[in-house]
C-alpha cells in the first residue's frame, strides 16, 4: 500500500500513475492513515498550505517517525520543500522556494536523472524550488543550470519537478521498486 | 530542450492548486490573513463580488500598485482579475507576472461577443461556466483552468450547484455516446469536437474544475468538492464575515476533508456570522453576473 498526502495539492496526478503501474494507493490526510504503509509519496502543492495542514493535523511527528524507519518517501516539488532542514527536517537539504520565480518563469526541459535507463526525463518545473544546500551523504541525481533539483538520501527521494503530469513513469516505477511493491 | 508556458505547465499550476482554497483579497493585510489561514492562492481584486454588486458601476482591473503589494506580502500564487475580452488588462496583469489571469464575469465585460485569446500568453487563464459547452469554448481559447461560476457576491450555493451538477452532468453523458453521436452533442454543446471528445474517453474536463460564487461556510465548500469539484474560490464569503480568520481556516480544513462529517462540524463551530447574504432568485436581468459570457 502507497500513501499519497493528501492535504492540498497534485496528489490525484500522483494516485492515478502509481494505480496505473497496478500499485495500490491510500490517500493521507490523518496520522492514521500512515499505518502499514510501503511507501509514501508527498506531492507538489502549495508549500505554505501543506505545513499549516500537517500542523493542523498533527502529522509533523508522525511524518518524521515514517522517515525515521526507513519507508520509501518520494516527495516532488513542495514535497521536497517539506522534507528539508527547515521545515520537517528529515532530509539534510535547505530548499530555496519559488526558486526559478513566478509562474510565467515555469518551464518544462530535458533533465538526465543519475541512474535512471533511457533518455532524459520530460521534467516539469512550476513555480519550482532547487536545493541550495545539501549534506555530503546526499546524493545529487540531476541539476537544471547549475542547480540540484533531485537528490536521494537514504531512503528520500526528493525532486523538484513533476513527472506525474506527463506519461514518463520512470520515477514512480523507480519509486516501487524501492517500495518493494510489484509495479 | 527547454519550454516556457506550455500548455501542461498552465494547466500544472491548477493541478498544484487541487483540493486547496483561493481566496478573494483587497489588500496586503487580508492577503497575509488568508495565506496564514492555509489559502493556496490569492485572488487580488479591489473590491470583493458583495461590493461591486453593491457599487455598481463600471468594474475593472484592480490598480496594479495594490497587486504588486499582495504579491510583496505573500509566496502563495497571486490571481487577478481581467474583464472579458479585455486583451490589454490581461496584458498588464502579464506584465505584472500574476500567477494566474481570472477573466472574470464579476468585472463589467469590455467585449460583448469575443472573449480573449489566451493562447498567445504566457500566463495561464482561469475562465468561469456554467455549463459544458461553455467550460469546453474557454479551453478552446487557451484556458488552463475552470470554474463554474455561481452567483458571486450573493453569499447562496444555489447556483454554484446547478452550474457544478450541469457540467458534471453533461460529462458523464457524453461518456455514453458512440463517434456519431459525439459530432452531435459537440455542435449542441457548441463546443470544438476534439475536446468533445476527449471529455468522452477520458471521463472528465482536460483541466482543474474548481466552483466559485456563492461559498459562504465549510458545510458549502463540502458540499461543492462532493459534487465534484477538485477545489474552491471564496470571494465575499471570508472577509463579508464576521471573522475573516476563523472562516478561511475552517474552510480550508471542510475542503480537505470534504467527505469526512465530522470534521466539517467541527470545523463549522462558532465561525460567528457569514456574510450578508442575497437570495439568488430575487436577483434580475443584469444583476445576474453569470450571464455574463458566452
Amino acid at each position: 500500500m502507497i500513501g499519497v498526502l493528501a492535504l492540498q495539492g497534485g496528489f490525484a496526478a500522483h494516485a492515478r500513475m502509481l494505480r496505473s503501474l497496478g500499485a495500490h494507493v491510500r490517500e493521507v490526510r490523518v496520522p492514521g492513515d500512515l499505518a502499514h504503509l510501503d511507501g509514501l509519496v508527498m506531492p507538489g502543492g502549495e508549500s505554505t498550505t501543506m505545513t499549516l495542514g500537517i500542523e493542523r493535523e498533527g502529522l509533523a511527528d508522525p511524518l518524521r517517525e515514517l522517515a525515521a524507519s526507513g519507508t520509501p518517501i518520494l516527495a516532488t516539488c513542495a514535497g521536497l520543500i517539506m522534507l528539508d532542514r527547515e521545515h520537517l527536517g528529515v532530509m539534510d537539504i535547505v530548499a530555496r522556494r519559488n526558486a526559478f520565480g513566478r509562474q510565467v518563469r515555469s518551464f518544462e526541459a530535458d533533465v538526465a536523472v543519475a541512474g535512471f535507463p533511457g533518455p532524459p526525463v520530460r521534467a516539469i518545473f512550476i513555480r519550482a524550488p532547487w536545493i541550495a544546500e545539501h549534506a555530503d551523504d546526499v546524493e545529487i541525481l540531476a541539476s537544471v543550470d547549475g542547480h540540484a533539483i533531485a537528490a536521494r538520501q537514504g531512503n528520500l527521494l526528493a525532486v523538484a519537478f513533476h513527472l506525474e503530469l506527463g506519461a514518463d513513469t520512470r520515477l514512480h516505477e523507480h519509486f516501487l521498486q524501492l517500495s518493494a511493491v510489484s509495479p | 530542450m527547454r519550454d516556457e508556458a506550455t500548455f501542461r505547465v498552465k494547466a500544472g499550476l491548477a493541478e498544484m492548486l487541487k483540493g486547496g482554497v483561493i481566496m478573494d483579497v483587497v489588500d496586503a493585510e487580508q492577503a497575509g490573513i488568508a495565506e496564514s489561514a492555509g489559502a493556496a492562492a490569492v485572488m487580488a481584486l479591489e473590491r470583493v463580488p458583495a461590493d461591486i454588486r453593491r457599487d455598481g458601476g463600471v468594474a475593472r482591473m484592480s490598480d496594479p500598485a495594490m497587486i504588486k503589494a499582495i504579491q510583496d506580502a505573500v509566496t502563495i500564487p497571486v490571481m487577478a482579475k481581467a474583464r472579458i475580452g479585455h486583451i490589454a488588462e490581461a496584458q498588464v496583469l502579464e506584465a505584472l507576472e500574476v500567477d494566474y489571469i481570472d477573466e472574470s464575469e464579476v468585472l463589467t465585460p469590455a467585449d460583448d461577443a469575443n472573449h480573449i485569446d489566451k493562447w498567445p500568453f504566457s500566463v495561464p487563464f482561469v475562465c468561469g461556466a456554467t455549463n459544458l459547452g461553455e467550460a469546453l469554448r474557454r479551453i478552446g481559447e487557451g484556458a488552463a483552468m475552470i470554474r463554474s461560476k455561481g452567483e458571486a457576491g450573493t453569499g447562496d450555493i444555489v447556483e454554484a450547484v446547478r452550474h457544478m451538477r450541469s457540467i458534471r452532468a453533461d460529462i458523464r453523458r457524453l461518456a455514453t455516446l458512440d463517434e456519431s453521436e459525439l459530432a452531435t452533442a459537440a455542435k449542441e454543446l457548441g463546443a470544438p469536437l476534439d475536446l468533445v471528445r476527449g471529455v468522452a474517453h477520458e471521463g472528465g474536463l482536460p483541466v482543474v474544475l474548481f466552483c466559485a460564487g456563492g461559498i459562504a461556510t465549510p458545510a458549502d465548500a463540502s458540499l461543492m468538492m462532493q459534487l465534484g469539484a477538485e477545489g474552491v474560490f471564496v470571494g465575499s464569503g471570508i472577509f463579508k464575515s464576521s471573522d475573516p480568520q476563523a472562516r478561511a481556516q475552517a474552510i480550508v480544513e471542510a475542503t480537505t476533508h470534504f467527505a469526512d462529517a465530522e470534521r466539517v462540524a467541527r470545523a463549522s463551530e462558532g465561525l460567528g456570522e457569514a456574510m450578508t447574504s442575497l437570495e439568488t432568485s430575487s436577483l434580475h436581468g443584469e444583476q445576474l453576473l453569470a450571464q455574463r459570457g458566452w
